[in-house]
């Protein structure tokens, strides 16, 4: 018996995926799948200007396009009082312009039809009487006195264009040991840009909004990484009692952090829907997601390193200027206005560290945080691990020798950073000694050597990176005042079958297979016999959603307490059954037996059907349980990655030969959907890396606003990764995992640019920002007189 | 705009409607016909989302109209299970966890399939490029390329696998 049940799958097993069965077969049930009697379609008037005053909105003629029911402006919104909305970084965004845009693609005026077709001759039908403005696109001029002030609207508490100034760390002890440095050591220092990118999931944003007038219930499928989260923000906008709120995020075709807010199009949608008392549809099409929809990076980055002769760091100083766009719609925790950037002394032992972060408003779309940055720690890990590498050239070092020398060691865990991080735990070296090992490195620095004598230009660049991922304890993190804990409910039938059901939400990461293997494990079963459900506010748990790789940390957690809380009762249950005492029983997967007497025992299976049949009659009929779970800290995965690139000296195209990854997320629960969000993670590294950028012209017009631009990797721009791992595991962690969702976007794109600076160091570049072009490499060539025809 | 009849084969099925002259062919199998396994990713035929067999060719059902699907025979994913046998398309994509949020899958394993039809040994460079008009954002496409491997053996060990006929994409 008990051997039968160590053969099941559980956790660490590379179980196959439970949603597989429905995506295979085209049933799975996304936003724009849902459709309902009666349902209208709105569609959204965009301003091609990035700044002007809008003089007048005339909706006649679209009011004459068959098909078409509303045209809903700012003005109309403005007398609901819905014109305006708050963001998750305390800023108010206009849902549609009242009386000016701020930036192209912005909302106007939506447009309800009986069809999609409609609508959008609708959209073309609108008549919008512009008068532009001065534009402010580039963030540094933002700050001119003759820079237009772009938000009048706040005028009162904010003058300027500047929307903070944040700082952390101890500037004066920094300041202190780079006067020190610039004395008898040596300092670095480097500008770098992190470019403007979009997360650009496959399937856009959109919802469906169903308002029943008799019951005062509002529905509204959405895409949405944070139902919960959502359905309480509406509320408070909307006015709508919280329980007459039922947000359902059905499947959702990835998110990477492009669905965590709160949209004007699902607001127009609803007021809509309340307005004609038909539910409403709105799908954005894919420019329309790209333009106006959360972006990420876009930090302006100057950093400054102190060491020693040998390379031994000592401080790291970083100042950066944020581009925001025209409303502070960054989704990150409330205390954090940079996130989560001042995880920026990476891996490495810093004595002291400053950080400060000026961020401004620009005529550009609001966004920031998205794109698995984890709250801004693809921008903090790139930045040091540029530095790293730039310091390692400087002196004439190895990279991998410097990174070795300067590592927290693994003794020195759980490690207390210079700006205040507790690092749960880690083993740097060990990671970094498998890449090299796993990539022969050494082999590789030889064949670099003989090739740069050839004048063949090769280059091996590496990224030792500490994500932080779990947010968090509630005490310092709350998104729009909700502290940032997690939740599980698990409830066990009478046949011993599972439903779960979790506060976060998956976007395609395999959360109905992985919980249900952190369950399964806990009490003995198959995750076969756990069913886990999320989305649905009205009958989930509260949670805060999925973002960040917070999901495993904090809703995981949830899940292992709860499922032990209903293992705690189940033993009560078996105690009572057996006749002895709680301290006699012993617990193997799926049974409880008696110490001594294994034959005397009792499954899981009879517990439960004991627990609704024949109940201690002090105990509570059923079993199930609940556990919201506040984390004491966040989980610190790491990774060490090493890139291999070739560069062609004809055309600056840059070839990735190998990229190896290591991670470690501690404990792992499926090393095959980890394996997958790895590899999904590291395209989405190389793409900033190589690939995308969202520029915008002088005149704030967007230059890559759709896939024939932007350009997403395809299979034929995407290297065959090589992956491999270590098991560090969190010791605060129920199971010891952490998350790791986002490391590989974290780690990765700073891997490809050192290795193509390492190609090009011995001829005197020291930086590139990224994306490496053809274009952009190919001009350096020329210039070193390095190009070949 | 002018309104016309059509007479179309979905997965075996014949189909009647009146379309518009302007509809999207992806918009009449969604919308039309709720057969919404096959979806919209972009707006200027990159992605292949959409992508479904016409008359045995991988085609991006958002760059042809409606009409054009006159007497046509198409296959959609939802036409890819065989009584309650997967397609080894199917069963590679699950076994080798080719798919995450389900969204490009569709697409994704209709263009595969073609690209079997007319090359039903390719190596990992054929399948790349193979399926280099289908655009995924969770996978990295590694596991992609191993489900199509894991299909293309299945179906030359196997018994002819019951794919609807065609001349395969060029």
């Amino acid at each position: 018996m008990a051997s039968e049940i160590h053969a099941h799958h559980g956790l660490g097993e590379p179980y196959k995926r439970k949603e597989d069965a429905r995506f295979i077969r085209g049933q799975g049930t996304y936003v724009d799948d849902v459709q309902l009697p009666g349902m209208l379609y709105g569609d959204i008037v965009r301003s091609p200007y990035a700044h002007a005053l809008i003089r007048n909105i005339d909706s006649s003629e679209a009011m004459k396009v068959p098909g078409v029911v509303a045209v809903i402006t700012g003005k109309d919104l403005e007398a609901a009082g819905l014109a305006w909305m708050p963001t998750l970084s305390a800023d108010m965004e206009a849902v549609l312009a009242v009386d000016r845009v701020l930036y192209q693609m912005q909302e106007v005026a939506f447009v309800v039809a009986t069809s999609r077709y409609a609508a959008a001759d609708g959209v073309a039908a609108v008549d919008v009487d512009y008068e532009p403005l001065p534009v402010v696109v580039d963030p540094k001029k933002a700050l001119d006195p003759e820079a237009p002030l772009l938000r009048p609207d706040k005028k009162e508490k904010q003058p300027t264009n500047q929307i903070y100034h944040w700082e952390t760390g101890d500037e004066d002890a920094t300041n202190a040991a780079f006067a020190e440095a610039e004395r008898n050591g040596v300092v670095i220092k480097q500008d770098l840009y992190i470019p403007r990118i979009h997360p650009a999931p496959i399937e856009t944003c959109g919802c469906v909004a169903n308002y029943h007038k008799a019951t005062g219930k509002l529905t509204v499928w959405l895409t949405s990484q944070a139902p919960h989260a959502h359905r309480t923000l509406f509320a408070m906008v909307a006015g709508l009692p919280e329980h007459r709120i039922r947000i359902i995020s059905p499947d959702v075709g990835g998110g990477f952090g492009n669905k965590v807010p709160i949209y004007p199009g699902y607001v127009c949608a609803v007021v809509a829907s309340v307005t004609t008392g038909k539910p409403v549809k709105w799908i954005e099409d894919r420019s329309e997601n790209i333009g106006s929809t959360g972006f990420a990076r876009d930090y302006h980055i100057h950093a400054e390193i102190a060491a020693d002769k040998d390379g031994m760091v000592n401080a790291l100083r970083v100042h950066t200027l944020a581009d925001h766009g025209a409303f502070d719609a960054a989704a990150q925790p409330t205390k954090f206005p940079a996130g989560l950037f001042h995880i920026c002394t990476g891996s490495y032992d810093f004595k002291h560290a400053f950080v400060d972060v000026d961020a401004v408003h620009t005529n550009k779309a609001p966004g920031g945080i998205a794109y698995r940055c984890s709250f801004r720690v693809t921008e903090a890990s790139y930045l040091i691990e540029r530095m790293m590498d730039t310091l390692a050239h400087d002196l004439g070092k190895d990279p991998a020798q410097l990174r070795l020398q300067n590592f927290i060691k693994p003794e020195a865990f759980p490690y207390r950073s210079a700006l205040n991080w507790t690092f749960d735990s880690g083993n740097y070296e060990g990671a970094l000694h498998l890449a090299m090992k796993n990539i022969d490195y050494e082999a590789l620095r030889q064949e670099q050597a003989e090739k740069r004598a050839r004048g063949e230009l090769m280059g091996i660049g590496i990224s030792t990176f500490t994500e932080i991922v779990g947010a968090g304890p509630g005490k310092h993190f709350d998104i729009a005042g909700i502290q940032m804990f997690d939740s599980c409910e698990v409830r066990v039938h009478p046949t011993g079958k599972v439903l779960a059901r979790i506060g976060v939400q998956t976007q395609g990461q395999g959360h109905e297979t992985t919980f249900a293997q952190i369950i399964a494990a806990e009490l003995g079963l198959s995750p076969d016999d756990v069913d886990v459900e999320h989305g649905d506010t009205d009958t989930a748990p509260y949670g805060l959603g999925t973002y960040a790789s917070r999901s495993t940390p904090v809703a995981g957690a949830a899940t292992a307490l709860a499922a032990r809380k209903v293992r705690e009762k189940a033993k009560k249950i078996a105690a009572y059954l057996l006749e002895v005492g709680e301290e006699d029983l012993e617990w193997e997967p799926g049974r409880f037996f008696v110490k001594g007497a294994p034959a005397k025992g009792k499954t899981i299976q009879d517990l439960a059907f004991a627990a609704y049949t024949n109940c201690p009659p002090y105990l509570e009929p059923g079993l199930e349980a609940v556990n919201y779970y506040d984390p004491p800290n966040l989980t610190y995965p790491f990774g060490a990655y090493i890139c291999v690139v070739d560069i062609d000296r004809g055309t600056g195209m840059v070839h990735i030969r190998r990229f190896m990854a290591v991670d470690d997320c501690g404990t792992v629960i499926n090393p095959m959907v980890v394996e997958g969000q790895i590899h999904g993670g590291l395209t989405q590294g190389l793409a900033p890396a190589m690939y995308e950028e969202l520029a915008y012209d002088a005149d704030g017009n967007i230059l890559a606003g759709n896939f024939q631009d932007y350009l997403i990797p395809t299979a034929m721009e995407t290297p065959l990764w090589e992956t491999d791992r270590t098991v560090t595991p969190s010791p605060h962690h129920p199971i010891g995992a952490k998350g790791v969702g986002e490391s590989p976007t974290v780690g990765a794109p700073q891997a490809i640019v050192n290795a193509v600076v390492d190609a090009l160091a011995h001829v005197g570049v020291r930086h590139i920002d990224m994306p490496l072009t053809p274009w952009k490499v190919w001009n350096i060539l020329k210039e070193k007189g390095l190009t070949s025809d | 705009m002018s309104k016309h009849p059509i007479s179309v084969t979905i997965n075996g099925t014949a189909y009647e409607d009146t379309v518009d002259s302007r509809t999207l062919l992806v918009h009449w199998i969604r919308d039309g016909l709720h057969l919404t396994g096959t979806h919209i990713g972009c707006d200027t035929t990159s992605c292949g989302a959409c992508t479904i067999l016409v008359d045995g060719k991988a085609t991006k059902s958002c760059t042809m109209f409606a009409v054009q699907a006159n007497g046509r025979q198409i296959v959609t994913v939802e036409g890819l299970e065989q009584g309650d046998r997967l397609h080894p398309m199917q069963e590679g994509f699950h076994e080798k966890h080719a798919l995450q949020c389900g969204y490009c899958t569709p697409g994704m394993m209709m263009a595969a399939i073609a690209l079997l039809q007319r090359n039903p040994h390719p190596s990992e460079q054929e399948i790349r490029e193979g399926i280099s008009g289908n655009l995924c954002r969770c996978t990295g496409y590694v596991n992609i390329v191993r489900a199509i491997q894991y299909a293309a053996e299945k179906m030359s060990a196997s018994e002819p696998v019951p794919v609807p006929a065609g001349e395969g994409d060029d």
